[in-house]
């Protein structure tokens, strides 16, 4: 914005914005007005769509605001109860009664704290990954690989705590405990296998291509349903793998597969000269790596990187294939109840809502990462 | 070359005889041991299976799994209920994550046969029907011919429909769906002039509309659809368990024992089919390998059968279903028990 910009430029008096004597630029070249006229007004075909584009809000946002607030109802047992008071609302209440159903699934309910704390510790995991430059980062950084372990404790159970069974998570927490150790572990993975698949040595290239190729050629509903199903007939009997262990891993092998090739295009988006530096300059592989080629490749990749997160984030829906309940499937399982029945509109919309804001936290962040790595002139 | 057909060759041998044992290990023994009944239930049906505020299992599937719990394992409440869609539900079966499926399953040759499951008793007679608004002013199924219809994919109902209308010589566009609520939308929406599916569901689904009295079930019954529970073949006494674990809460509502007095029933009673039947004579429970009192814990778990359907189902309940063919014996239906002796 320029006000601030005014006020850091030295010799400016130490004005506060807009109280410099120096006047303005007139306002037709600066300042709202001219802005609307260069940007929505500026040329005919502009000047058409932006009328179109008023007269379409004009008719959706009145009706979608009156469904979405005014019209809505926000307290009642029963769908009935609802239409009674909301007649063309949307009826909340349901959301709101089912609430902590939508957030822990089948989580017994005098334990829920501990899902509430391993959100709290996840946050505070996620700081040092996120901000390089707070303080004590590095001890923060083992606290934050540490972090998987904590969780799985505090969730599970174990030592002290009543264990809770895998088959009762659910709801948001499973979507949230999919995408974030898919997230998690796929960006190391797929930094390895991109590696690999460069390498001079043929044993190495090949898995890692075959592994590569294999898991971009198979949907993730496919693989859900092999950890699933397929496994049992597979794994020596008396052996049971926690089906939620199958998931995570089929998850996180699924995104590193194309992790892998999205970093594999930074590589490539490296100069030669890059490489041939670092070995002039005598560094092992590792470290011409560490110190000189990921660094610029990871900062090429990170659109790449992120889309790949918000994909697997957006697909750990498909758990309900294999019969586990995420936050779309409570969201089934309890529209089959006829007390409420026929609310799908307002389940599928407080599902995106949850779903935008995490996944919009999540680009907004790795263009604040773009942005403070740019480098370029 | 060799030396890798050598290795799989060996692979593949130590996975058979790994995999030998489990083949004839019971299902009974590896619940008894799991200590819970993994039951697969639909991901949401009204009256069959939904859940409630708290996350618990309600309906009459859901219900019938926690009778077959308290049967084998005393405890109604130890059941572990695995939602399944409908492509999903016997290859969970099959693969044994699921010891029984009580997911309203037709009942077909080809299921019975090929897809290796036993069907161990028909526990909801339903009927493939057409729900459509009365303003399209059909009366009949005949007169359906270039309708738009919305059906469920991967069920018994998408093939008797395509056999309905190739034998009535009419054309249909269908609109495939996935789920019951995803079919009650695009109805509404008239994206699709028709519903079909089963019956009760037709009823359940048209109990929720706002303006009900303007949509109409068509008379013709174009199917049969006997639902049940289902299990894998090759596991008799399995098989067994839930088989006269059902009958033995129909022979409950014959004989009048209800979840209430299935106790004071079994000392006071002088009827010997009910004494046998509750455990306080013989010893029919240790023939498939459960205790005297099974059919007994059964009942008392949620009820005998007529209790379940008009909890779950019945006309008090806004499914609104009468018990038509699903009457007792008695009263003219077809819920029959074979006798307890």
């Amino acid at each position: 914005m320029s006000p601030s910009e005014t006020t850091s430029v030295p010799g400016d008096g130490g004005y506060l914005p807009g109280t410099h004597p120096d006047l303005k630029p007139p306002s037709n070249v600066h300042g709202p007005v001219h802005w609307v006229k260069v940007n929505l007004f500026g040329s005919l075909t502009n000047t058409v769509l932006t009328l179109l584009v008023a007269y379409l809000l004009y008719t959706i946002i009145p009706q979608l605001a009156d469904w979405m607030f005014f019209n809505a109802a926000f307290e009642g047992e029963s769908r009935k109860a609802c239409r009674a008071v909301a007649p063309d609302g949307a009826c909340w209440a349901f959301i709101g009664n089912r609430l902590p159903l939508f957030i822990y699934g089948f989580y017994p309910e005098p334990e829920r704290w501990r899902v509430d704390l391993s959100f709290l510790l996840l946050i505070l995991a996620l700081v040092p990954v996120l901000y390089d430059n707070m303080p004590h980062r590095g001890k923060a950084l083992v606290y934050s690989c540490l972090y998987p372990l904590i969780a799985a404790f505090f969730l599970v159970g174990g030592i002290g705590l009543e264990r809770v069974s895998t088959d009762q998570f659910g709801g948001l927490m499973l979507n949230v405990i999919i995408g974030v150790t898919g997230i998690a572990f796929s960006l190391p993975i797929g930094i390895v296998l991109a590696l690999g698949r460069q390498s001079q040595l043929p044993i190495v290239r090949i898995l890692c291509i075959g592994f590569i190729e294999f898991i971009r050629g198979v949907p993730l509903i496919t693989l859900f349903f092999v950890a699933a199903v397929m496994l049992s007939y597979f794994v020596p009997p008396g052996t049971s793998f926690d089906l939620l262990v199958r998931i995570l891993i089929m998850g996180t092998l699924f995104a590193s597969g194309y992790m892998a090739e999205v970093i594999r295009g930074g590589l490539q988006a490296i100069p030669r000269g890059q490489y041939e530096a670092a070995d002039a300059m005598g560094l092992t592989y590792w470290k011409s790596m560490r110190l000189i080629i990921l660094p610029q490749a990871m900062k090429i990749s990170i659109p790449g990187v992120v889309n790949t997160f918000i994909g697997l984030y957006k697909d750990t829906t498909l758990v309900i294939v294999i019969g586990r309940l995420d936050i779309l499937g409570i969201g089934n399982s309890s529209l089959a109840d006829t007390k409420w029945q026929g609310l799908s509109t307002e389940v599928y919309v407080f599902v995106a809502i949850f779903f935008f804001v995490s996944c919009f936290a999540m680009s907004r962040y790795s263009l604040w990462l773009e942005k403070k790595l740019h480098t370029g002139h | 070359m060799n030396k890798v057909s050598f290795a799989l060759a060996a692979v593949a041998a130590a996975a058979l005889t790994l995999g030998a044992p489990a083949a004839k290990a019971g299902t009974l023994e590896d619940v008894k041991k799991r200590g819970v009944l993994n039951c697969i239930v639909n991901t949401g049906l009204p009256g069959f299976s939904y859940t409630d505020k708290s996350g618990r299992w309600k309906g009459f599937d859901a219900d019938m799994c926690r009778s077959v719990a308290a049967a084998v394992l005393g405890d109604g409440e130890k059941v572990k209920f695995i939602p399944a869609t409908g492509k999903t539900r016997f290859t969970l079966l099959n693969s044994k994550e699921g010891d029984v499926l009580i997911r309203n399953t037709t009942w077909t040759f080809v299921r019975d046969v090929d897809v290796k499951l036993n069907y161990v008793h028909t526990t909801y007679y339903d009927g493939q029907g057409f729900l459509i608004r009365k303003s399209k002013g059909v009366k009949s199924a005949k007169e359906l011919g270039g309708a738009t219809i919305c059906i469920q994919t991967g069920t018994t109902t998408e093939l008797n429909l395509a056999d309905y209308f190739r034998a009535n010589n009419m054309k249909y566009k269908p609109v495939p769906i996935e789920s019951n609520e995803e079919a009650r939308k695009n109805y509404l929406a008239d994206r699709c002039d028709v519903y079909t599916t089963d019956a009760s569901g037709l009823a359940a689904t048209r109990a929720t509309f706002d303006d009900a009295d303007k949509h109409i079930v068509l008379p013709e019954i174009i199917s049969k659809e006997p639902l049940g529970p289902v299990v894998r073949h090759g596991d008799d006494q399995w098989a067994d368990i839930v088989r006269w674990t059902i009958y033995a809460l129909i022979a409950g509502e014959e004989h009048g024992i209800t979840a209430a007095n299935a106790d004071k029933m079994a000392s006071s009673s002088n009827n010997p089919n009910v004494k046998r039947l509750l455990g306080s004579e013989g010893d029919l429970g240790k023939m498939i390998g459960l205790d005297k009192q099974w059919a007994r814990r059964a009942i008392q778990a949620q009820g005998n059968y007529e209790e379940i359907f008009e909890r779950n189902v019945g006309l008090k309940t806004p499914v609104g279903l009468a018990r038509g063919l699903n009457a007792h014996y008695l009263d003219g239906g077809l819920q029959y028990s074979p006798p307890f002796r």
